[in-house]
C-alpha cells in the first residue's frame, strides 16, 4: 500500500493506520495523538486531536473523504493522499479541539504535577489559542484515592479513555471505568473499589494529562528539575521485566515510571514494586541518562550540543563570531 | 606596538618654569582648591539612614506577595527557580491541609522558599516568570551583613506581612 502525507510517500502494510503511517515517516508531519495509544487495543478515537485531510481517497476512488478523519481509525488505502500540516483547514480545526478539550481542563499547571510531560500542555502549546471563549464555570470533582499510591483528580481528565483500556488489557478484570455519559462522563472504580492490581500504576504513565498522578511523587518536585536517568533490576514479576526511568534529585529518586518513547508511550509497562517500592538506588543497574528532547522543559539548561539561535544562523557576522561552538561536538 | 585608537597622546616631560619651583604659589593654588570644596554641595548621602529615590523600574529585593484575602499567592510552582540565570532560587512545595485555606491560596504551597541574595542578580526574570503575581522586586537595596549565610532569604525574610498588621 502506498500512502502520500504531507507529499512524502511510503509503503505500508495493509491495515495500517494513517497515523502509524506517519509514525513511519517520523518528523513533523505525525498527527499529535492524545487518546490513542499504541500499546493499548482498541484505543483512538476519542479526543479528535489527530484529525487530517484525506484529499484523494484511493487510486481506484481518488475522490476526496468529506470530512476531516480521525487518522488514529482510519486505515490507509492504496494511493491515499492524506494532508496534515500543509492543510490550512486541519490547523484550523486542530485549533477548535484543543480550545474544546481545555473548555472543563483547570489552568492549574503550576500546581500540577505532570506539568512539564503534559501531553495537553504540549498540544496548546503548539496549536492552542492563548484566549477562552467559555464563559461558564468549569466542572469540577472531588479528588479520588485509587488505592494508596494513585490519585484521580477528575477535575484534569479529558475523557481519552487509556487508563480504562490498560485496566481492562493490563489486569485480569475489570475495575475501573467510565460512569454517566457525555458531559457528565468521569473516570471512576466502581464505589471507589481500591485497585489492587500489580500492574495499577500504569494508569499514570497512560494518562495525556494529570489526571491519574503518583501519589508517592505528589508535589515532591517539579519534573523539570528531576533528572532521567534509565536504570533496570530483575523484577520477580514474570509480566514485568523490570526497565525504567529512574527521576532522580540530587543522590534521591524521587520517581519511577516506564520509560516513554517520543510519542509519550511507554515502551514497556512496569509492575508495582518497581514503581512505587524500589526508590533507592541500590536497587537498580543504572545504564546512563535518559535523552530527552530539546523541546522538552526537562531539558531546559542541560542541552548537549549547542543549538542556536535562528538569528545566529542566518547573520554571517554571528556565524563567524561563533565558528568555535559550532564546530564543537558536546558541550563544555 | 599597533595603536588600538587613534586618541593617544604622547606626553612630553618639560622642565618646571620658576613659578612651579619656588614651591608655595603651587601648594596655595592646591589648598584653594580643596577649601572650594568645603563649602560645595556633598555627593555622598549617609545611607542608609538617608535614601535616595528610585527610578520606576529600579528591582530590589524580592517580595512574596499576599492576595486580597491575606493568602501566600506563591503555589511553588518552580517557574521562577527555572527562569533564574544565576540559579538563585530554591523551594520545596508541601500539600495544604485542610484548615490552611486562610493561609495558602492554591492546594500546594511553598514550604521553603529560599534565594540567595549573593547569587542573585536582580534581573527580574522570576517575576516576568511567576503565573501568579507572587513575586516581585519591589524592595530596597538587600542590606549587607558579615557572614554569608546571612544572605539566603528565607520565608521569614520575603513574604509580606500580613494586611492587618
Amino acid at each position: 500500500m502506498k500512502v502520500t502525507i504531507d507529499g512524502i510517500s511510503i509503503e505500508v502494510p495493509d491495515g495500517t493506520s494513517i497515523l502509524n503511517a506517519a509514525r513511519m515517516i517520523g518528523g513533523d508531519i505525525v498527527p499529535p495523538a492524545m487518546c490513542y495509544y499504541s500499546k493499548l487495543q482498541g484505543s483512538g478515537g476519542k479526543c479528535r486531536t489527530c484529525l487530517v485531510k484525506v484529499s484523494k481517497g484511493s487510486e481506484k476512488d481518488p475522490r476526496p473523504m468529506p470530512k476531516l478523519v480521525a487518522s488514529c481509525r482510519t486505515t490507509v488505502m492504496d494511493g491515499m493522499e492524506v494532508q496534515n500540516i500543509t492543510s490550512p483547514e486541519v490547523v484550523e480545526a486542530r485549533k477548535g479541539i484543543v480550545e474544546m478539550l481545555l473548555l472543563n481542563h483547570p489552568l492549574d499547571c503550576p500546581i500540577c504535577d505532570q506539568a512539564g510531560e503534559c501531553d495537553l500542555q504540549n498540544l496548546g502549546f503548539e496549536h492552542g489559542a492563548a484566549k477562552t471563549r467559555y464563559e461558564f464555570d468549569r466542572r469540577t470533582f472531588e479528588k479520588i484515592d485509587i488505592g494508596d499510591k494513585i490519585q484521580l483528580h477528575m477535575t484534569r481528565c479529558i475523557l481519552c479513555y487509556r487508563c480504562v483500556f490498560t485496566a481492562d488489557q493490563i489486569t485480569d478484570h475489570r475495575i475501573h471505568g467510565i460512569l454517566n455519559r457525555g458531559d457528565h462522563s468521569e473516570i471512576s472504580t466502581y464505589i471507589h473499589a481500591a485497585v489492587d492490581n500489580d500492574f495499577s500504576g500504569n494508569v499514570i504513565d497512560v494518562c495525556p494529562v494529570g489526571a491519574l498522578t503518583d501519589k508517592t511523587f505528589r508535589f515532591k518536585n517539579r519534573v523539570w528539575f528531576t533528572k532521567p536517568v534509565d536504570a533496570h533490576r530483575d523484577c520477580d514479576h514474570e509480566k514485568c521485566n523490570g526497565k525504567v526511568t529512574l527521576w532522580y534529585k540530587g543522590e534521591d529518586v524521587l520517581r519511577v515510571t516506564a520509560r516513554k518513547d517520543v510519542y509519550g508511550e511507554v515502551e514497556e509497562f512496569i509492575c508495582n514494586t518497581c514503581r512505587f517500592d524500589k526508590k533507592k538506588t541500590s536497587d537498580w543497574v543504572i545504564e546512563g541518562p535518559r535523552k530527552i528532547s530539546h523541546h522538552s522543559v526537562i531539558s531546559s539548561n542541560h542541552y548537549e550540543t549547542l543549538i542556536p539561535l535562528p538569528v545566529v544562523k542566518t547573520n554571517p557576522l554571528l556565524v563567524e563570531a561563533n565558528k568555535e561552538q559550532f564546530e564543537r561536538q558536546t558541550r563544555l | 606596538m599597533e595603536q588600538l585608537t587613534n586618541r593617544r597622546k604622547v606626553i612630553e616631560s618639560k622642565p618646571l618654569n620658576f613659578l612651579e619651583r619656588a614651591y608655595l604659589p603651587a601648594i596655595l593654588s592646591g589648598l584653594r582648591i580643596t577649601g572650594k570644596h568645603f563649602f560645595r554641595k556633598s555627593v555622598t548621602i549617609q545611607y542608609p539612614e538617608q535614601k535616595r529615590e528610585f527610578s520606576e523600574n529600579f528591582r530590589g529585593q524580592h517580595s512574596l506577595k499576599r492576595d486580597e484575602e491575606g493568602r501566600e499567592r506563591c503555589t511553588a510552582c518552580g517557574l521562577c527557580a527555572l527562569s533564574c540565570p544565576a540559579e538563585a532560587i530554591t523551594m520545596i512545595a508541601a500539600e495544604r491541609q485542610k484548615g490552611e485555606e486562610h493561609l495558602y491560596r492554591e492546594e500546594k504551597y511553598a514550604a521553603v522558599y529560599e534565594i540567595n541574595m549573593l547569587r542573585c542578580i536582580f534581573c527580574g526574570l522570576c517575576e516576568e516568570a511567576c503565573p501568579k503575581e507572587a513575586i516581585y522586586l519591589d524592595g530596597d537595596i538587600v542590606p549587607s551583613s558579615f557572614t554569608r549565610k546571612d544572605f539566603i532569604y528565607g520565608k521569614d525574610k520575603l513574604v509580606e506581612k500580613p494586611l492587618n498588621q
